[in-house]
């Protein structure tokens, strides 16, 4: 006898729970035309299914050339931020169901970085900003034998922002990063922070000059959009206030 | 087309390729090709822990978690591998936590530590906390972690490159790693990269399964790449199905949960491991649970209207402890099933998770293409190698281990030769295959769909060569694997551009899982016992005297430009512990 198979139930049974589906979609492909055009595509989905299975019908059954990140499809990765329904979200953890599927859903690439096709973006621009706030643990003297002793309390104080995945979905919300691509961002602040708090780490110092510069945390004007847009439900106004405060202190 | 030269590349950026990028960027220039951005591979969706003797919290010693993974592994484990593993399990993790790891601590700051499926105190007395772990993100904050690293190092990334052959020279008679040829994403451009020395760490095969954990990139290319070339792969009969993942979907649920207390109940509410495994219950190897709730929902004991799943429950443990130690599985329960685990239970089926098999190495990395013969230059690190340190069944928490002792073992390995060697002349006309094989997919006029071929593939996966195999099923599976093979000649693409052409790569992912699937079904066709995660119902038993020995699958083209798997086997490395029945 075979592995049961577990999945003819929706086959087999009579009220199917698929209905029928309309994806507006921002395309562009400079190979093409130099113009953005928005696309219908009519799907047949369940809505208890991911915008990103949406997506996978439509590639795999109908357009072959829509192009889109992703990998791990459950929202650990960060591959799949895109603007579904004007707010930025990951593909992967949208179900139809919670975005109202009467009405056609729109998807499109994130805002404020280059768009290369379809919903692929340029994320350089992006990591670069990651890679100036030092994001790496900076210790000195010489290093112990055993692990750094830290408490579970210590371990708390920057636990919320070691869950970013780097999806830019904070960032490319973000009206003040629209404006001026020069800004480090909601992400990089986050993830400066992670350092900043650690218990462990000797370079706070550093990297609040850095955040200190004319593109850094000052140009914050707390709109709370990086804080909606998180797919990890990281409070990031919160976490850019406590860098400023930590600033102005400099008590961290 | 353009040229690169680097004393090593490393192709894959999780884990293992990071670990190993750190050590080799510092002895050698190095660069690292990746089919995704570094922090994308799936590293990151590990959750429960990384398994390390560091006795914090009770009594451990790396002697135990060394009779564990070779019991773990049903005997099929290499022993001196074994106890390199959990002998060098401590600094792994001393090193993690040193490069900025913030792993869950104890009330004394050390480490903290917790209970995983198969780790036991003096040699199966009792479950013992041997689990590193970082809330049930373990994973996530590996990848970040050793991202972080390679940032501070300057490592030199190669993003959304895909690595599509390997390139073998034969220097007087010896055959000897030359470099790689890649694809670039963006442009569609062709890389040929000649190096010193190559490192393999481009992760598992899992998506050709249909539930599975896997991400939709782990389509084995690293296994195909070297396995076109010639090169054996070993044990790929052996596939992990792990215990909890989210009914229907795949999505893991760390054993971690039950590491913390949870239980699996069927749909009288019994907690049916008792049954199967009476000292380990529901922390027993993974094979084993897998197989027990196949069991129970065969026997019409499973949940639901089809009774298609089992349960579950964490329902028993406090609200406060669940947001603490595991709050992204229960995220995803209410995510992607809308139940609250606080109060109900949550349907789970096993998911296909990880390869024990892969491309052979020796404990230094070095690939192997024979039982004994290495080929110089060559290394692999993490899912995609078989080392072998999971024999026939990996123990939970064992792959993070892996990924670290393996891929630094490796990325020093590599950058040591690298330095003492000179390149090796690459072969003529280097990228011709890759050039062909893309060409030959974006002129393609053939009628076949990648979705569709891919979609038969996942189902007779599911249906003949999961937790339970007969005879039968696989040779059915074998047959449909060898008719989509035939019919992926005749597949095309709609997309011909060169910009981001992922319609392209899906079709030579597709072609890499097709090889690889036949690999993994002849080798389980053969093998007639059962032995840990490789159950056949007409071979009950672990046969040691006709089994005890690692499969090595070759391709051979015949002269009429026919393909076969040829079969053949390679004795166990067994040190101190004889086999004995393995009971939980």
């Amino acid at each position: 006898m075979a592995t049961p198979v577990l999945d003819k139930v929706e086959k087999d049974s009579a009220a199917s729970p698929y209905i029928t589906v309309t994806f507006r979609i921002r395309r562009y492909n400079p190979e093409v035309s130099d113009a953005a055009v928005w696309e219908d595509f009519q799907i047949e989905i369940d809505p208890k299914e991911r915008v990103l299975d949406g997506l996978h019908k439509i590639k795999w059954d109908l357009d072959g050339t829509l192009t889109f990140r992703r990998s791990c499809a459950h929202g650990i990765c960060g591959s799949d931020a895109m603007r579904i329904n004007g707010k930025n979200r990951l593909a992967c953890k949208t179900l139809i169901k919670d975005i109202n599927p009467e009405k056609p859903i729109t998807v499109e690439a994130i805002k404020g970085l280059t768009v290369m096709k379809d919903l692929v973006v340029d994320m350089e621009p992006f990591f670069q900003a990651y890679r100036d706030v030092m994001p790496f643990l900076v210790t000195k003297g010489n290093e112990p034998t055993r692990e750094r002793l830290q408490s579970a309390e210590d371990r708390e104080r920057f636990d919320d922002t070691t869950k970013c995945i780097l999806c830019a979905a904070c960032t490319s919300s973000c009206p003040v990063f629209w404006n001026d691509g020069q800004y480090f961002g909601p992400a990089a602040i986050v993830n400066a922070h992670r350092f900043i708090f650690d218990s462990r780490d000797e370079a706070g110092e550093q990297r609040l000059e850095i955040l200190n510069d004319k593109d850094g945390v000052w140009r914050c004007r707390t709109t709370f959009n990086c804080t909606d847009a998180c797919p990890r439900g990281i409070e990031i106004t919160k976490a850019i206030q406590e860098v400023k405060r930590a600033l102005i202190t400099r008590r961290f | 087309m353009k040229f690169h030269k680097y004393d090593t590349v490393i192709v894959g950026a999780g884990g293992a390729g990071m670990r190993a990028a750190i050590e080799a960027t510092k002895r050698s220039r190095t660069a690292v090709l990746t089919k995704l951005y570094p922090t994308r591979s799936h590293t990151g969706a590990a959750q429960g822990g990384m398994a390390a003797a560091l006795a914090n919290v009770e009594e451990d010693n790396w002697e135990w978690h060394t009779f564990d993974t070779v019991k773990g592994g049903d005997y099929l484990v290499d022993q001196d591998a074994a106890e390199i593993l959990a002998k060098e399990a401590i600094d792994a993790v001393l090193d993690l936590e040193k490069m900025g790891l913030p792993f869950n601590r104890t009330p004394n700051g050390t480490i903290d530590q917790r209970r995983f499926g198969g780790h036991s105190r003096n040699h199966g007395e009792a479950p013992v906390r041997r689990s590193c772990y970082a809330a049930d993100r373990t994973g996530h904050m590996i990848l970040q972690t050793l991202y972080q690293n390679c940032v501070k190092e300057g490592v030199e990334f190669f993003n959304e490159f895909y690595v599509l052959d390997q390139l073998i020279t034969e220097v007087d008679g010896v055959k000897k790693s030359a470099g790689v040829i890649a694809y670039e994403l963006a442009t569609g451009e062709i890389h040929v990269f000649q190096a010193k020395a190559v490192i393999y760490a481009s992760g598992g095969t899992g998506k050709f399964f249909k539930v599975t954990s896997n991400a939709h990139t782990l389509t084995g290319d690293g296994q195909a790449a070297c396995y076109r070339r010639g090169l054996p792969l070993e044990d790929m009969e052996f596939f992990q199905f792990h215990p909890t993942g989210i009914w229907r979907m795949g999505i893991l649920l760390t054993e971690g949960a039950r590491g913390e207390g949870g239980i699996l109940r069927n749909k009288d509410g019994e907690r049916f491991m008792e049954k199967y495994a009476p000292v380990m219950k529901d922390l027993a190897s993974r094979d084993v649970v897998s197989r027990s709730i196949y069991t129970e929902i065969r026997e019409g004991r499973g949940c639901g209207p089809e009774g298609d799943h089992v349960y579950l429950d964490l329902t028993h443990l406090p609200p406060e402890q669940l947001d603490a130690k595991l709050p992204d599985i229960t995220e995803f329960a209410r995510t992607y099933l809308g139940i609250e685990p606080y109060t109900d239970p949550i349907p789970i089926q096993p998911t296909a998770h990880y390869a024990m098999g892969g491309i052979p190495t020796n404990v230094e990395g070095e690939v192997l293409s024979d039982n004994t013969t290495v080929v110089p230059g060559l290394y692999a690190a993490g899912e995609v190698a078989c080392v072998s340190v999971h024999g026939a069944n990996r123990l939970g928490t064992n792959s993070l281990l892996d990924i670290n002792v393996f891929g630094k073992r490796s990325g020093i390995a590599a950058a040591e030769y690298a330095a003492k060697n000179d390149y090796v002349e690459l072969p003529e006309n280097p990228e011709a295959f890759v050039v062909e094989q893309i060409e030959n997919l974006r002129n393609s006029t053939g009628n076949e769909r990648v979705a569709d071929l891919r979609r038969e593939l996942q189902e007779t996966m599911d249906a003949n060569v999961m937790v339970f195999r007969t005879e039968q099923t696989i040779k059915t599976a074998v047959e449909k694997i060898r008719e989509l093979r035939e019919r992926y000649k005749n597949v095309s693409v709609q997309d011909k551009g060169k910009r981001f052409n992922t319609d392209l790569l899906e079709a030579i992912e597709l072609g890499n899982l097709l090889e690889l699937a036949e690999v993994m079904a002849v080798s389980a066709l053969a093998r007639k016992e059962s032995r840990g995660g490789h159950y056949r119902e007409d071979y009950p038993n672990r046969d040691d005297v006709n089994f005890m020995r690692h499969t090595m699958a070759y391709r051979e083209v015949g002269e009429d430009g026919s393909e076969t798997v040829r079969l053949d086997y390679k004795p166990v490395v067994q040190t101190r512990y004889q086999p004995m029945e393995r009971k939980y």
